[in-house]
């Protein structure tokens, strides 16, 4: 009985509306004059958000590799647009862990924002509603909407609460998404003229000639490989989390990323199969590209923001190899690797977050010995450091060391390069944890400096034990995306080509 | 209790053990960091005894404890193997640990990180135990790494030392160049036989021995060899094989318990255990044990050089572990993995004994670490003197010794292994015997006999004059000159004293097995059936073993016919002189290493050089890595990428813009002439099409 009538309620839709009327409410009755009712406001309204989410995984059934909670509702009749939700074993986590996000982010601007603290965590809030909403569109017009929408928040948070730079860093973001998704625009009318609807299902068994499937990835591939980001279009990444806030950088890194690599293993590669296989060995260098080339160039950043930017470009390479060798092994642990960036990037974000607002310098030299006066915080802070370089028994371990493996069986080389990483990843990780953290007391900005405080502990010691509660035991992450990741690789085994009796 | 579920108490006890201390230090008093670690690492030992006594009698088990995560048909699991191998190392680890724990209660007294320090071994312990339980590659590789992190926290315990932070980044990082390896390896065995657990991989090994694969275009390359010598590339990082051995030298600007503990007796034979765990492997490709064993033979007669011109108390136990490593690796290229095990063992005792005597000497000398100062201690420190003298008796090979035993039968097998590079590897490990004595008996003749040296020495500055009035000062000093919090020296009038029972009961724990282990466990382990089960040898292929136990019945029939005969033998007769000579120059002509020295000044750069790895991998690789990353951000991100296409196209777009805005000049004539152009061409476009 309880199990009928848990099932009945429309979760998904609870998960994306939720927020962003609760995000709503805090605009309308929160304010800088009664800031602290805005924070509570916004932290109820955030936890709510996120134990809605909860039933969604207790509530998923493992077994099943296709869409479950699925909500459809005709929307736009004319166009045969529809309200349509569901979530698979690959959106589940990512939805889950967006609505962690936003519990964390909430907390991380609980004291540091003071201007505008009702729209920043308003804008907060909706985002998460809107990026859960990506997650979970099963109709190409209703993602897309989704996707487009969740920039407007993203431009404000960076526009208003941003650093010195922000308007170049906000213009530079916006031409290269927009320039991406209108391609991708393009792609979806034309499957509409194909299929006359924008069902996801529809598109996935529409047999596509090869130049059309190629069209098609490539309209995807610019959409999705600037949100990602992959090499060559990733240079708006590094510029944006220098200029955006703490928050900002945390929902940047930890799920707007994914949105890119989510929606390659939604829209490009199951409606264009062929040319995803015509593409591999492209995207597969272009992954490593990202491994070796951006690692290397996260070596020598001198801010720690850039440099945490430029090793999430790095971790994001090991999403799209994963994607591209088309094994189970690979692909989970992409996946894997995901949500595990989501903890760890906003960790390291959190950071420089916890520095910056006691010092207000993200340069590496402004620093030196911090362990000295902040222990506590250094003892998180090299864990977090550790997990980022890959550390077996963190999280970080798992993505990783699942697609190097796999590689060794795709081609040794690519898993050669791809397992420099080890010594790459580990020499800017720990390089600058040894400038920050290390060493005597560099300066009286340093000397000046208090430990953790309750709420930065409580963020902190959660993500701690999130990093390595799945770096011991994964097998609740993988065991969801199981079933959805077979019946992916069987569809993408099938050409999609059109038979042709010649 | 279920022995399943004493197997997971034994690593987790110490964990706790290291949890809680960790976590509540602030909390917790002093005395308590050390109960609750020592209580944590005690009963791991007494579970590990009581394991080993089961195992004696035959106990084995190889079961999951939880399944880490499903991927397909890959299934990734923690679990244990426990043999006579683990349960072995598994004492030996639980018992260096004790000792080290109740000596560090002594030697870390008036640290400000009592806690921490004991929080870090308790952890190490753990990792240390989970590498060794373990029964697949993916716990192994946690373990693996686990102790290199520990490693990294250890060697930077006093982390506002230059010096410190620079050695554990440097040995995180060059462990990881081993690792890099390592993880290829284990990526080679999933593929080709389809699972991580040992038991598998081993049965299947013997199939695939001729499998071939294709690595670079059309060669082709035996996939065992492969596989070993990639696994093998962890192996050399973790226990300091030339070239990656350059981190370990330098780990010693850690406190000198974890030198004994980390740096000495266990995590750097992890290397050691982990290719003869894989000897199932390893017997499959010649080429691979050949590799091995020439590595090996290298890092023992290279590393050994470099002791001899050490001034540095630590640093000439440093190379002396180096050296016995090298040992032991050449012991497994000559398909000897159980005499490796053997000397692992017997290595362990007395190379903890060495260090942790090491560190009594520096106790007594204040922090003082320069040998140059010392002199006469036999008088001052009674229990070390006696305890040193003895893990230096077993590190040269005196027979009846432990390290006799174990030494000899590699330098035995060696002779008799007929692979490529045994003749090399042969040469290497004598030579070795007799450079091995040389700079033990020199660090020993220097620090407890002669004269007084610390009453001549100059003492004004206090701080560093050892250091800084060094006759031969020349650059490496640097390394110890700036922590005068613990480098206080003694005073010319001062007398050294020996530190109390904590620190001495230790030393004489560790002596006892350093004395008679190599008799009792000589039959069993080597020429026994203790690794029957665990350890294969292919005797067609490889018979040196098969040899050795032969000639071993033949001629010695005991361990004590084996001593008697090996006064007689060359290593004995080189150890000896070695000792010799080193009286000679040290006590009696101190003039002629001086002499020798600016006879000979170009080897001597060559060593106090190191060789010059440091500063070539200081320059290439560090300086390469950062100047590449530069170029490729500097030119390839902000030049390229945002100058000539983002900005670009936003410029372009602008000049663009400027050109269309002229066309809305807001003049009708304009407007309509456009009009009727675009008519005009979408009717002549029209009319195509139809």
């Amino acid at each position: 009985m309880m199990q009928a009538d848990l099932t009945s309620i429309s979760w998904l839709s609870l998960a994306i509306w939720l927020p962003v009327l609760s995000g709503i409410l805090v605009l309308l009755l929160g304010g800088d004059h009664k800031a602290t009712l805005t924070r509570w406001l916004a932290l109820a309204g955030s936890l709510a958000s996120f134990l809605v989410t909860v039933p969604l995984y207790t509530l998923y059934d493992v077994q099943d590799g296709f869409f479950q909670f699925e909500e459809l509702l005709p929307w736009i009749p004319a166009f045969n647009i529809h309200y349509h939700l569901g979530i698979d074993g690959f959106s589940l986590p990512l939805v889950l862990l967006t609505s962690f996000t936003t519990v964390i982010v909430v907390l991380a601007g609980w004291e540091v924002i003071t201007k505008h603290v009702a729209q920043y965590m308003a804008a907060f809030l909706i985002m998460s509603g809107i990026m859960i909403g990506v997650f979970t569109a099963l109709d190409a017009m209703l993602y897309y909407v989704f996707w487009e929408a969740m920039l407007i928040p993203m431009f404000l948070v960076i526009g208003i609460w941003g650093g010195p730079n922000r308007v170049y860093a906000t213009v530079k973001f916006f031409l290269y998404t927009l320039l991406g998704s209108l391609l991708m625009l393009v792609a979806f009318i034309y499957l509409y003229h194909q299929t006359g609807s924008f069902e996801l299902a529809d598109y996935y068994l529409l047999p596509l000639s090869m130049q059309a499937q190629i069209y098609i990835f490539i309209a995807f591939f610019m959409a999705f490989a600037v949100k990602i980001p992959m090499w060559p279009v990733h240079t708006w990444l590094p510029d944006a989390h220098v200029e955006a806030p703490t928050g900002g950088s945390v929902v940047l890194a930890a799920i707007a990323l994914k949105l890119g690599g989510y929606s390659f293993l939604r829209f490009a590669m199951p409606i264009a199969p062929d040319a995803s296989h015509y593409f591999s060995a492209a995207m597969v260098a272009l992954s490593l590209i990202a491994v070796v080339y951006i690692a290397l160039v996260a070596l020598v950043q001198k801010d720690m923001k850039k440099l945490i930017a430029y090793s999430s470009i790095s971790h994001m390479g090991f999403v799209t190899l994963g994607f591209f060798m088309f094994s189970q092994l690979a692909l989970e642990g992409a996946v894997m690797q995901m949500i595990s960036h989501g903890f760890i990037s906003s960790a390291m974000f959190l950071c420089v977050g916890v520095l910056y607002d006691r010092v207000h310098s993200r340069e590496i030299s402004a620093y030196g010995g911090v362990v000295n006066k902040m222990p506590v915080f250094a003892a998180f802070a090299v864990l977090f450091a550790m997990a980022n370089s890959g550390l077996p028994g963190t999280s970080g371990f798992v993505g990783e060391f699942m697609v190097i493996l796999a590689a060794v069986k795709f081609n040794f080389w690519v898993a050669f390069f791809a397992a420099t990483t080890l010594i790459f990843g580990a020499a800017y990780t720990l390089w600058m944890t040894k400038r920050v953290f290390f060493g005597d007391v560099a300066n009286h900005h340093v000397a000046e400096l208090l430990d953790l405080n309750k709420r930065e502990f409580l963020i902190l010691g959660i993500l701690a034990i999130l990093v390595i509660g799945f770096g011991v035991y994964p097998q609740p992450i993988t065991e969801v995306m199981q079933a959805t990741s077979i019946e992916f690789l069987k569809h993408m085994a099938i050409s999609k080509l059109p038979v042709t009796g010649y | 209790m279920t022995i399943k579920q004493i197997l997971i108490l034994i690593p987790l006890l110490p964990l706790f053990a290291a949890a809680l201390v960790g976590i509540f230090r602030n909390y917790l008093p002093r005395w308590a960091a050390h109960v609750l670690t020592i209580a944590g690492v005690g009963a791991a030992f007494v579970l590990s005894v009581y394991i080993f006594n089961q195992t004696l009698s035959g106990f084995t088990l190889n079961e999951a404890v939880y399944t880490w995560l499903n991927s397909g048909d890959v299934h990734f699991e923690v679990g244990f193997l426990i043999d006579n191998l683990s349960a072995m190392m598994m004492v030996v680890v639980t018992f260096v640990s004790l000792m080290v724990h109740i000596y560090t209660i002594g030697y870390m007294e008036e640290d400000p990180g009592y806690s921490r320090f004991f929080s870090y071994i308790s952890l190490f312990t753990f990792s240390m135990l989970m590498l060794v339980m373990s029964n697949n590659f993916m716990q192994l590789f946690f373990g693996w790494e686990a102790v290199g992190l520990v490693s990294y926290l250890l060697i930077g315990f006093w982390f506002t030392r230059p010096t410190a932070i620079y050695a554990n980044l440097k040995a995180f990082l060059v462990n990881r160049v081993g690792d890099f390896g390592f993880l290829l390896g284990i990526g080679m065995v999933l593929y080709y036989f389809g699972n991580l657990d040992y038991a598998t991989v081993f049965q299947r090994a013997p199939e695939l021995a001729e499998v071939q694969v294709n690595l670079l275009g059309s060669s082709s390359w035996s996939l065992m060899t492969v596989t070993c010598l990639l696994l093998f590339v962890g192996a050399m990082g973790k226990s300091a094989q030339v070239p990656l051995h350059v981190w370990l030298p330098d780990s010693m600007e850690g406190p000198t318990p974890i030198s004994a503990l980390i740096h000495a007796a266990t995590m750097v034979t992890a290397g050691i255990f982990m290719v003869a765990r894989m000897s199932p492997l390893y017997e499959l490709s010649t080429t691979a044990l050949s590799t091995v064993m020439v590595i090996g033979a290298i890092t023992a007669l290279f590393m050994g050089f470099l002791g001899i011109i050490q001034n540095d108390i630590k640093r000439v136990v440093a190379y002396s572990t180096l050296s016995q490593l090298g040992y032991m690796t050449v012991a497994l290229g000559a398909s000897a993995y159980s005499v490796a095990i053997f000397h692992l063992m017997t290595h362990a005792f007395f190379k903890a004994l060495l260090f942790l005597g090491a560190g009594s000497v520096i106790m007594g000398m204040h922090h003082d670490q320069d040998i140059r100062n010392m002199g006469n201690l036999k008088k001052y420190l009674p229990i070390t003197w006696i305890t040193s003298l003895i893990g230096s008796l077993a590190l040269i090979g005196t027979p009846f010794f432990s390290g006799f035993y174990s030494k000899d039968s590699i330098i035995e097998a060696v002779e008799l292994s007929h692979i490529p590079g045994s003749g090399f590897a042969y040469f290497a490990v004598i030579v070795g015997v007799f450079v091995t004595a040389f700079y033990s008996f020199r660090l020993y003749f220097l620090v407890f006999h002669g004269e007084e040296k610390w009453r001549h020495a100059k003492h004004d500055d206090h701080a560093h004059a050892a250091h800084v009035d060094a006759p031969r000062d020349d650059g490496h000093h640097d390394d110890h000159a700036h922590d005068d919090a613990h480098h206080h020296g003694l005073g010319p009038n001062d007398n050294p004293h020996e530190p109390g029972w904590v620190v001495t009961l230790p030393l004489v724990l560790l002596a006892i097995p350093s004395l008679v282990i190599g008799y009792i466990a000589l039959e069993p382990m080597v020429f026994g059936d203790f690794f029957r089960s665990v350890i294969f040898v292919n005797p067609e292929a490889h018979p040196a073993m098969e040899h050795l136990a032969h000639h071993y019945h033949e001629f010695m029939h005991s361990p004590a016919g084996m001593a008697i005969h090996g006064f007689t033998s060359l290593p004995f007769i080189l150890a000896a002189s070695g000792v010799l000579l080193s009286w000679f120059f040290y006590m009696k002509r101190p003039d002629i290493p001086a002499a020798i020295k600016a006879r000979f000044i170009v080897i001597y750069n060559i060593l106090d050089n190191k060789y010059g790895f440091d500063s070539f991998n200081e320059k290439f690789f560090a300086g390469g890595s950062r100047c590449l990353g530069n170029l490729l951000w500097k030119f390839g991100d902000i030049m390229l990428i945002d100058g000539a296409m983002v900005n670009g196209a936003a410029n372009t777009m602008g000049k663009i813009a400027a050109r269309l805005r002229n066309l809305q000049s807001g003049l009708i004539y304009h407007y309509a002439f456009a009009m009727i152009i675009g008519v005009f061409l979408l009717m002549t476009f029209f009319i195509k099409i139809n």
